[in-house]
């Protein structure tokens, strides 16, 4: 799984770093993101939502699946 | 000055400064101008004195507080004018707990309430008390269904619903609302600041709170509005004698020359609200075409035809909302907006994270008597190149 450590990054950062990787990883791949941002809990799932990508969930504290499906 | 080449004479012609953001404070109306600067003259005295002064200051109390109630389709009694929005809000959510203490202690309310009520909820569990919040689903509705178990629940003492979000918008179901709280016994308390002025506020309610300056009046004017018969144990009682109460002010003397303004703006707001609400509705409706059909990646917030006419909000992917609204500044919008960088705590806005909704890159746009055509237009022209500027800058294109 690859893992972006946005810790202590301010959003929309990390919403940017997300939307950089996805591309790069192939369907079906999922990005970890881990961000402790209040935002990124709702700013995360929203982009996934616009990007036609899939919101795995989060699993623990400030960590963020995403799905690579589109 | 004149005559002077160069940039000194350039911003000289500074675009005109649009004001976008009534749902914080709306221009004050010209006729409570008027209103507060002859009230300054003729009503600072102590309307609870005895001399010729005081009675004058008295009538021009009673004045506004049979205006505001005749606007309010109320009794003059029910009517109390406080410090502020806020103090109507924490007095009408603690006196209509503190009046039903025997019934229960829960407080119901809607995820969606203006932070006062949910601070007013954190003084009321920090004493003991209970609070449970209804949520919204993704247009920042209750679900009425949700909302009828939660003020059917054993204990409830008190729920409140906003009577409009004042953040995005969306209207809420407040007749069912009103209904479900009857069914149960259960008062409702309705913050309508975000309506008071601008359209009716549906009845039912047994509890109502408004803020002056959101009508276009003055700012420190709160107006609570208890119904007869409704249980009622306010907060600072101690200090609130008889005599204020039944006049309809205090704890404490009242900003009067303010209270006469706030009176004579809302008369003046629902004399107009027919046409303004018709106005900015339509251009409420232009903004959110436009700025779908013209910015990419944005996501336009709340219900886009059962809302309050005046208040738009959309978010910008990949936009920091600090940036973006301090570059609209720069351009002569002022506007607010809910991303958690622009917030004092750092948080999203507690409304878009109860819906669902993208939080960062967000602006409200909120419009009043004096918002023109021009100036909707020029948002529109200058908001695409302005957030297509900071996504250069941040190297988020095509992403």
């Amino acid at each position: 799984m690859i893992e972006l450590d946005c810790l202590g990054q301010r959003c929309p950062l990390p919403v940017i770093a997300l939307a950089r990787r996805v591309p790069e990883v192939a369907v079906g791949d999922v990005v970890r993101v881990l961000a402790d941002d209040p935002a990124a809990a709702l700013d995360i799932p929203a982009w996934c939502r616009m990007r036609g990508q899939e919101f795995v969930g989060s699993p623990a504290e400030n960590t963020y699946d995403v799905r690579r499906i589109a | 000055m004149s005559g002077t080449p160069g940039p000194e004479r350039y911003r000289e012609h500074m675009p005109d400064q649009a004001y976008l953001d009534s749902a914080t404070a709306a221009p004050l109306h010209p006729a409570a101008r008027e209103a507060l600067l002859a009230a300054l003259s003729d009503g600072w005295s102590d309307p609870a004195r005895l001399y010729t002064q005081a009675r004058r200051a008295r009538q021009l109390l009673d004045a506004a507080r049979a205006a505001v109630a005749e606007c309010l389709g109320v009794r003059v009694p029910e009517v109390t004018f406080t410090a502020n929005g806020t103090d109507a809000v924490r007095r009408a959510v603690l006196g209509g707990l503190a009046g039903r203490r025997r019934t229960g202690r829960v407080f119901a309310h809607s995820a969606i309430e203006h932070s006062a009520v949910l601070h007013a909820a954190e003084e009321h569990v920090s004493a003991g008390g209970e609070a449970v919040s209804v949520p919204v689903d993704r247009l920042g509705r209750i679900d009425p269904d949700a909302w009828r178990a939660a003020v059917s629940a054993d204990g409830v003492a008190l729920a409140a619903l906003i009577a409009a979000s004042h953040e995005v918008g969306t209207a809420q179901p407040l007749s069912a609302a009103a209904e479900a709280c009857a069914a149960a016994g259960v008062p409702l308390m309705v913050d309508a600041s975000v309506l008071v002025g601008r359209l009716p506020v549906a009845p039912g309610w047994s509890l109502l709170t408004a803020s002056a300056r959101k009508w276009g009046g003055p700012g420190g004017v709160g107006v609570l509005v208890v119904r007869t018969g409704v249980r009622f144990d306010p907060p600072g009682s101690a200090a609130w004698s008889q005599p204020e109460r039944a006049a309809g002010y205090g704890p404490g003397a009242p900003d009067l020359p303010a209270i006469v303004a706030a009176a004579v703006a809302l008369r003046a707001a629902q004399a107009e609200a027919a046409g303004e609400a018709k106005r900015q509705r339509e251009l409420v409706d232009r903004i959110r075409t436009r700025v779908a059909a013209t910015v990419p990646d944005v996501e336009i917030v709340g219900d886009p035809d059962d809302r309050a006419p005046h208040i738009v909000t959309f978010s910008c992917l990949y936009v920091d909302g600090e940036s973006l609204l301090y570059a609209l500044d720069r351009r002569g919008f002022a506007v607010s907006s809910g991303s958690s960088c622009t917030s004092s705590t750092l948080r999203p806005s507690h409304v878009l994270e109860a819906m669902g909704a993208l939080s960062h890159g967000n602006v409200r746009v909120s419009l009043h008597r004096d918002t023109t055509d021009e100036q909707v237009e020029r948002f529109l022209i200058e908001l695409p190149g302005i957030v297509a500027e900071l996504r250069a800058e941040a190297g988020v294109v095509g992403l």
